[in-house]
């Protein structure tokens, strides 16, 4: 398979930095808002050097939904930041009314996203968040895998119009993908090809799903692992190519079952051509307090649950 | 002062099109249109500065923004006879297929409209927003909005109302329809609001008031005192006292038109008492 080199671990909320930092020197419409969270989201480079183009709303999220809303009248391209429990449950019918439905160009920026924010514990470890947005119509729904890929999301949705929900996070994980890569929206990326199994992963268990899938090999099971980092719009297209060679298919995700990435795939192969499919995400709980790892092991979304994931769907073909 | 009496019978008229929009689809909201007429009939036509045509953006012209968007019968009205889009359409008013959706929305493209409303509470906010984009592009324009005094229970206004003063976005002009009615009774009796001017100040706000908004002279002069104290570091808030139902009778001083259309006979006494100015369209 591929072989993939961890450049150093580093935080996915740091790539959402990066990445405004960049914006803020190059597209003059960019703004930023923040609820109270600015060492949290790290933009503060962007607000350091374009301090008229950063917006502190207080602790106040709908407040912030809607000045991005009303932003975007005038031509501004606002990038409303938060906790991502505060940037969607919270907020929902702000999202729903001014955001989505009214078609405005806001780019709904959310850092801690599932359980690798950790020790704070559930109250802030959202697991529904991409269901929630993914269902509203109009909204794109996305979910970087690494540091570089969430910098050149970041880069990436400030030239798409329409309202996007960008999803990240809060622990320093492998960086693995290539540095200033070039990121389109609603393409699945083809990481490793492979024959048995296709494993569809998105954000932190894309890096999972590579250790597994080497494992794997070894055992003599071909994986072939696609990074679905957009989930709305889903490459239906790549998912039906893998799957129609493969023959089953394995999801992961940081996020509840119900409502995630696995549910949106198995809606195209219900449709297309069904096929077995096994399910790495949180069993409709609530997540709790502990470190990142010890998380990630008890509810079942590391490289170990997806190999026995694998090993389960392969017996299903 | 304007062509008051152009004005006054724009007001008569605007008030025959609420009635006969909400008659003809037996639902609506007339009571809020009809106490809030004068106040748009008044900013649309005196007091805005606006460009030809419409365009999202709104560079280089006033802005308006309707937060309390179940009165969307007089914004329609009011919309259609500056020219928005035509008057006969009208017609429409929540009909299937329609530009005119129940509350006023962006989705099907009516001109005049810039963001989705009737969920309440959520006005404040984009107006604000709109605000700061005017001051990012240099544009001296000035931001409009119409809120429900009853909308005020809903916690996102008072988030919006501490941002506007603390960021000094001094080029909004923030009116409450102190109506004093909400959908289950007086808004003192479902859950008081209090001195809504006195709340404003103390939050920071230049907050001036208009004691009948339903006197066109007092609107347009409260309006245009606003405008006066834009761009001096404080946001504005005007509070304006209407009577819900204002022109029917039967209708005023009470709730109970809030979200109830007329019918065929009420709708012709309603009539009668607001005759024909412009003509119906």
């Amino acid at each position: 398979m591929t072989k993939y080199i961890d450049q150093g671990k580093q935080d996915t909320r740091s790539g959402f930095g990066a990445g405004m930092t960049e914006l803020g020197r190059t597209n003059p419409n960019v703004v930023a808002l923040c609820a109270d969270l600015v060492g949290s989201l790290k933009i503060e480079t962007f607000i350091e050097e374009n301090p008229d183009r950063f917006f502190q709303v207080g602790i106040a999220e709908a407040n912030m939904m809607g000045i991005a809303a009303g932003l975007t009248i005038g031509g501004k391209i606002p990038f409303a930041s938060t906790f991502a429990n505060f940037a969607t449950g919270r907020v929902y019918d702000q999202i729903r009314q001014s955001i989505a439905y009214s078609d405005k160009n806001v780019k709904i920026c959310a850092s801690h996203a599932g359980l690798t924010l950790g020790e704070d514990g559930a109250t802030h470890q959202i697991l529904e968040d991409i269901g929630l947005m993914k269902m509203l119509p109009g909204m794109t729904v996305i979910n970087p895998c690494d540091f570089n890929q969430t910098k050149a999301a970041t880069l990436a949705i400030a030239e798409h119009h329409g309202p996007v929900y960008l999803r990240f996070g809060r622990p320093k994980v492998a960086n693995f993908t290539p540095v200033n890569q070039k990121f389109e929206i609603g393409k699945a990326l083809m990481l490793s090809e492979g024959t048995d199994v296709t494993l569809l992963a998105t954000g932190h268990l894309v890096w999972q799903s590579l250790l597994a899938a080497e494992n794997l090999e070894n055992q003599g099971i071909s994986v072939e692992v696609i990074n679905i980092h957009t989930i709305k719009p889903l490459d239906d297209e790549a998912i039906l190519k893998s799957v129609k060679k493969t023959g089953c298919v394995v999801t992961a995700e940081e996020h509840n079952y119900l409502g995630g990435l696995g549910e949106s795939v198995a809606r195209v192969l219900a449709t297309h051509y069904p096929s077995p499919q096994e399910f790495v995400a949180v069993q409709d709980s609530f997540g709790e307090s502990g470190t990142p790892e010890q998380l990630m092991d008890k509810y079942g979304l590391n490289n170990k649950a997806i190999e026995a994931a694998v090993l389960r769907v392969l017996k299903r073909k | 002062m304007p062509n008051n009496q152009n004005l006054q019978d724009l007001v008569i008229q605007v008030r025959r099109d609420i009635l006969r929009m909400v008659h003809k689809v037996n639902s609506g909201h007339p009571g809020g249109s009809l106490g809030c007429t004068e106040f748009f009939v008044a900013l649309y036509n005196e007091i805005m500065d606006l460009k030809e045509g419409f365009d999202m953006d709104g560079k280089g012209e006033d802005l308006f923004f309707l937060s309390n968007g179940h009165i969307s019968p007089v914004f329609y009205s009011v919309l259609a006879r500056k020219g928005y889009f035509p008057i006969e359409e009208l017609n429409t008013f929540r009909l299937i297929n329609s530009r005119l959706q129940g509350h006023p929305t962006t989705h099907e493209g009516l001109p005049g409209v810039r963001v989705a409303s009737g969920s309440l509470g959520q006005g404040m906010s984009v107006a604000i927003g709109a605000a700061l984009a005017k001051k990012l592009n240099g544009d001296d324009h000035l931001v409009f909005s119409l809120h429900g005094d009853g909308e005020l229970q809903e916690g996102q206004n008072w988030e919006a109302i501490m941002f506007a003063a603390g960021n000094k976005v001094d080029n909004l002009i923030a009116t409450i329809d102190r109506n004093g009615q909400q959908i289950d009774g007086a808004t003192e009796e479902v859950l008081p609001l209090g001195d809504v001017a006195e709340k404003f100040r103390v939050f920071g706000w230049d907050v001036l008031e208009i004691k009948n908004g339903n006197d066109l002279d007092q609107v347009i002069t409260g309006l245009n005192e606003a405008k006066k104290r834009t761009g001096k570091g404080k946001p504005i808030c005007i509070v304006m006292t209407t009577v819900m139902g204002h022109g029917v009778d039967f209708m005023m001083h009470t709730h109970a038109w809030h979200g109830k259309a007329p019918n065929d006979e009420q709708l012709d006494i309603a009539l009668s008492q607001n005759p024909v100015t412009l003509g119906d369209y």
